[in-house]
C-alpha cells in the first residue's frame, strides 16, 4: 500500500549531492511497477536522466527510458526552456509563426534565461501540462510524474514562482495560467519528497525545507535517507573505538590467525578508521534523530560502493516501494 | 593516494604569492565551495595578509563560527584569527537585494531611486531575478575591490543551475539591461520613436502585440513605467559587469575550480575548466573535496577481504574481522575516487589538483577550516 494515494505529481529536491536524481528515477521505477505509465522530467539542462538511464540525450519529446518490474513503463523528458516557450505560446496563444519571430527580437533569450522567474514559469508549466494530460477517454496519459526538480537552496522559489507571478500580473492570461499551476503544486495531488543524507548540512537543509514549503502552503512528501551505511560494528565496539580504547592485543591476534602481518602501523591504521567510523556512526544517529523530529514518512535506502547504474536503480526501486513510496 | 604525474596545486604558494589580489572558488553545488573560500581566506590571514571573504549563502554553523550572525552586507572581522603576522580577516554574507538596491541608489537621484525601489517589476527582479545573485556577486566584488582595503579578497560563488553561470549571468543581465529588448519594452511609454528602433520597425508591432496578450495591459504598464525611470541608468550596468568580468581575466585574480569525486560535480569542474581555458582565465587548480584516502596499511581491498573471510564465524576475532571489512570498504571507495580523479586528469593533465580528505565530521568551526587549509597546502 502506498504513502501516497492520489498523488499525481512527485517533486523530488535534496541538496546537492544527495543523489536527488537517483532518487527521482528509483521512484519512477517504483510507481510505474506492475503496469503503470510514468514521466520522470527534469529541468535543469544537465542531461542527468540520459546520462543515469545510459541512453543518448534526451530530445525535447517524452521518450520511453526503461520497463519496470512486472510491466510499466517509465518515460523521460528533458525540458529545454527554449522550446517550451515556443510551445507555450502555441499552445495558450496560438502564435506558432509569431513565436518564432520573437526569437530574432530577443524575446526568447530574455524569457528563457534573464527573465524574474520566467524560466521557473516554463518549467513549472510543462511539468503541469504533462500532469493533466488525458487521452481521448478522459483518462489521464501519465498515472504519475516524478519532478527531478531544482535541489533544496532553489525549491521554494521554483515551486512557488507562480504566486510571484499572479502578485505582478493580477489578471490576464498569465494571471489565470499561474494561477491554475498554483493550484495543482498546492493541491493534495502534488507531494514535495527531500532527499538527504546522515551529514549536517543536508539534514539541516532538508528541515529549512520543510519550513519553507509549510510556509508556502506546498504538500511535504517523504524524507528519503540515501547513502546508508552498514554499521561495521556493535555498539560497544562503537563506544570503545569513539574513546580510542579498542582491544589492539586482540585485533593484532586476529590479523595473525587471518594470515596477517600484525605489523604495528597496520592496527594503528585500523584503529584509527575505526575511530573514524565510530565518529561517523554518531554523528548519523544524531542526524536521524533530526530526521525522525520532522515527522515525515521516511525512507532508507543504502549507499552502493560501486556507484549508480541501471541494476541499481531497480534495486532503490524495489527498496522505495518495499517501505511504502509506492 | 598515489600522486601521479599532474601537477599538485598548493595553496600556499597561491595565497602568499603578493602578485594574487582575488580567488574566486567555483564549482557545482554541494561541494563544498564555502567551506573551502573560507579556509582558503583563514589560511591567508594568519599567514599575515589583510583578507576579506565574501559568502553567498554559509550554512548556519559555518556562517557562526565566523561571526556572521546577520546579513548586513557589511565585512565583519572575524575573532579568534592567529594576527601575529600582522594579516587579518573579515567576512561578510551577500545580500543580494540591498546590492541592487545600493547599485540604484548609487547610479540616480534620490526621487528616481526611490520610484524604481518601489517598482513591482523592480521587486521581483531585484530578489528572483535569474542571474541577479551572479550579477550582485560580481558587483559586490568589484566594490570590495575598489575599496583597496584588503590584500586578498576571497570569493563563494552562488549555488546556480550551472557552475558557468557565474560568468554569464553577469553579461546576460547586462545586455539586457543595456539592450534593444528593454527599449523595446519602454517603447510605448515613451513620446516617438528613436532612430535606431526604425530599423526594427517590422518587428516591434507584433512584438507589441504579444506582449499585451500574454503580459496583460497592467503588467506591461509596469513594466514600461520600470524601463522609463531605469532610462537613466543605462549603460552603468554592463559596463560595469563588463569592469568586474575584465578584473576575472587579470593576472592578479586565481580561480579555484571545487568539486568532490562524484561524476556530475567532476562533470561541472571539467566545463568549468574548459571555459576558463578558453577565456585565458587565470586557473589556479582544482580543489578536490571528500576524497577517500586508502591509508599506509600496504594492504590491498581482495587481500583485507580475504582475511576477513578467513576470520568469519570465529566469535573471539569479531572485532579484527569487522575492522577488515571497514578497511576494505574504504579501500573500494578510495579505488573509486581515484578512478575518477584519473579521469579528470586525463582529459586535464595541466590543472593542478589538491585533495581534502573525507572528514568523519561536518566543519564548523575555525579549527576545521585551519585543518582544511593545512591539507590544502601539504608541504606546510
Amino acid at each position: 500500500m502506498s504513502d501516497w494515494e492520489g498523488v499525481r505529481l512527485h517533486v523530488v529536491t535534496g541538496k546537492g549531492g544527495t543523489g536527488k536524481t537517483t532518487v527521482a528515477a528509483a521512484l519512477a521505477l517504483a510507481l510505474a511497477e506492475g503496469g503503470r505509465k510514468v514521466l520522470l522530467v527534469e529541468v535543469e539542462e544537465r542531461q542527468g536522466l540520459a546520462q543515469l538511464f545510459d541512453v543518448p540525450p534526451l530530445p525535447y519529446s517524452e521518450r520511453k527510458l526503461a520497463v519496470a518490474r512486472g510491466g510499466g513503463d517509465v518515460f523521460g523528458l528533458a525540458v529545454d526552456a527554449r522550446e517550451a516557450t515556443y510551445e507555450y505560446l502555441e499552445m495558450y496563444y496560438h502564435l506558432g509563426r509569431a513565436g518564432r519571430a520573437l526569437d530574432r527580437m530577443g524575446v526568447v533569450e530574455f524569457a528563457t534565461t534573464v527573465a524574474p522567474g520566467m524560466r521557473d514559469v516554463l518549467l513549472t508549466g510543462k511539468t503541469y501540462e504533462a500532469t493533466r494530460r488525458r487521452r481521448p477517454d478522459q483518462s489521464f496519459v501519465y498515472d504519475a510524474v516524478v519532478l527531478d526538480a531544482p535541489p533544496t537552496g532553489r525549491i521554494v522559489r521554483f515551486l512557488g514562482v507562480n504566486t510571484a507571478v499572479t502578485s505582478l500580473a493580477r489578471v490576464g492570461p498569465v494571471n489565470r495560467h499561474a494561477v491554475a499551476i498554483m493550484d495543482l503544486i498546492t493541491s493534495p495531488r502534488t507531494a514535495v519528497h527531500i532527499v538527504t543524507v546522515l551529514e549536517e548540512m543536508p539534514v539541516q537543509e532538508a528541515a529549512d525545507t520543510v519550513a519553507a514549503l509549510e510556509k508556502a502552503k506546498i504538500p511535504v512528501g517523504a524524507v528519503v535517507v540515501n547513502q546508508i551505511r552498514r554499521p561495521h560494528l556493535g555498539v560497544r565496539d562503537l563506544a570503545a573505538a569513539r574513546r580510542g580504547r579498542l582491544d589492539r592485543f586482540a585485533v593484532a591476534a586476529g590479523l595473525r590467525i587471518a594470515g596477517l602481518a600484525d605489523s604495528d602501523a597496520l592496527v594503528d591504521q585500523l584503529l584509527t578508521e575505526a575511530k573514524a567510523h565510530a565518529d561517523r556512526v554518531t554523528l548519523e544517529k544524531q542526524e536521524r534523530a533530526a530526521v525522525a523530529v520532522l515527522d515525515r514518512p521516511t525512507y532508507e535506502l543504502p549507499r552502493l560502493a560501486d556507484g549508480i547504474d541501471l541494476a541499481a536503480l531497480y534495486e532503490l526501486g524495489t527498496e522505495l516501494s518495499a517501505q511504502g513510496a509506492a | 593516494m598515489s600522486p601521479g604525474r599532474h601537477s599538485r596545486l598548493d595553496l600556499d604558494r597561491l595565497t602568499r604569492e603578493e602578485r594574487i589580489r582575488i580567488v574566486v572558488c567555483c564549482g557545482a553545488g554541494g561541494v563544498g565551495k564555502t567551506t573551502t573560500a573560507a579556509a582558503v581566506a583563514l589560511r591567508a590571514a594568519e599567514h599575515g595578509r589583510r583578507v576579506v571573504v565574501l559568502t553567498i549563502d554559509p550554512a548556519r554553523r559555518l556562517a557562526q563560527s565566523m561571526g556572521l550572525t546577520e546579513l548586513d552586507n557589511t565585512p565583519r572581522r572575524v575573532g579568534d584569527v592567529d594576527t601575529s603576522g600582522g594579516g587579518h580577516l573579515d567576512a561578510m554574507m551577500l545580500d543580494m537585494k540591498r546590492t541592487f538596491d545600493e547599485v540604484v541608489e548609487s547610479h540616480t537621484t534620490r526621487a528616481k531611486a526611490r520610484q524604481i525601489l518601489a517598482n513591482p517589476f523592480y521587486q521581483a527582479l531585484s530578489s528572483s531575478f535569474a542571474g541577479t545573485q551572479e550579477y550582485m556577486a560580481m558587483e559586490k566584488l568589484g566594490q570590495l575591490h575598489a575599496r583597496h582595503e584588503w590584500d586578498l579578497i576571497v570569493v563563494d560563488t552562488p549555488p546556480s543551475r550551472s557552475a558557468l553561470d557565474f560568468l554569464d549571468a553577469p553579461e546576460r543581465l547586462g545586455s539586457f539591461l543595456d539592450g534593444r529588448l528593454i527599449r523595446l519594452l519602454g517603447v510605448p511609454a515613451r513620446a516617438g520613436g528613436r532612430a535606431y528602433l526604425k530599423f526594427f520597425q517590422a518587428g516591434i508591432g507584433a512584438v507589441t502585440n504579444v506582449f499585451t496578450k500574454v503580459l496583460g495591459g497592467e503588467l506591461l504598464r509596469d513594466v514600461q513605467t520600470f524601463v522609463a525611470a531605469l532610462d537613466t541608468m543605462f549603460g552603468g550596468f554592463r559596463e560595469r559587469a563588463e569592469a568586474t568580468y575584465a578584473l576575472l581575466k587579470r593576472p592578479e585574480t586565481a580561480f579555484l575550480v571545487v568539486a568532490i569525486p562524484e561524476p556530475d560535480a567532476l562533470r561541472e569542474a571539467s566545463y568549468f575548466v574548459e571555459r576558463l581555458e578558453a577565456e585565458a582565465m587565470p586557473l589556479a587548480g582544482l580543489v578536490l573535496n571528500r576524497v577517500h584516502g586508502d591509508g599506509p596499511t600496504g594492504l590491498s581491498e581482495d587481500q583485507a577481504r580475504a582475511a576477513a573471510e578467513r576470520l568469519e564465524g570465529r566469535r573471539e576475532h569479531r572485532l579484527a574481522m569487522s575492522l577488515l571489512r571497514l578497511h576494505a570498504e574504504r579501500l573500494q571507495l578510495a579505488a573509486r575516487d581515484a578512478r575518477r580523479r584519473a579521469r579528470f586528469t586525463a582529459a586535464h593533465p595541466d590543472v593542478p589538483v589538491a585533495q581534502v580528505p573525507a572528514l568523519p565530521v561536518d566543519v564548523h568551526d575555525l579549527d576545521g577550516l585551519r585543518e582544511i587549509g593545512r591539507k590544502l597546502a601539504p608541504r606546510a
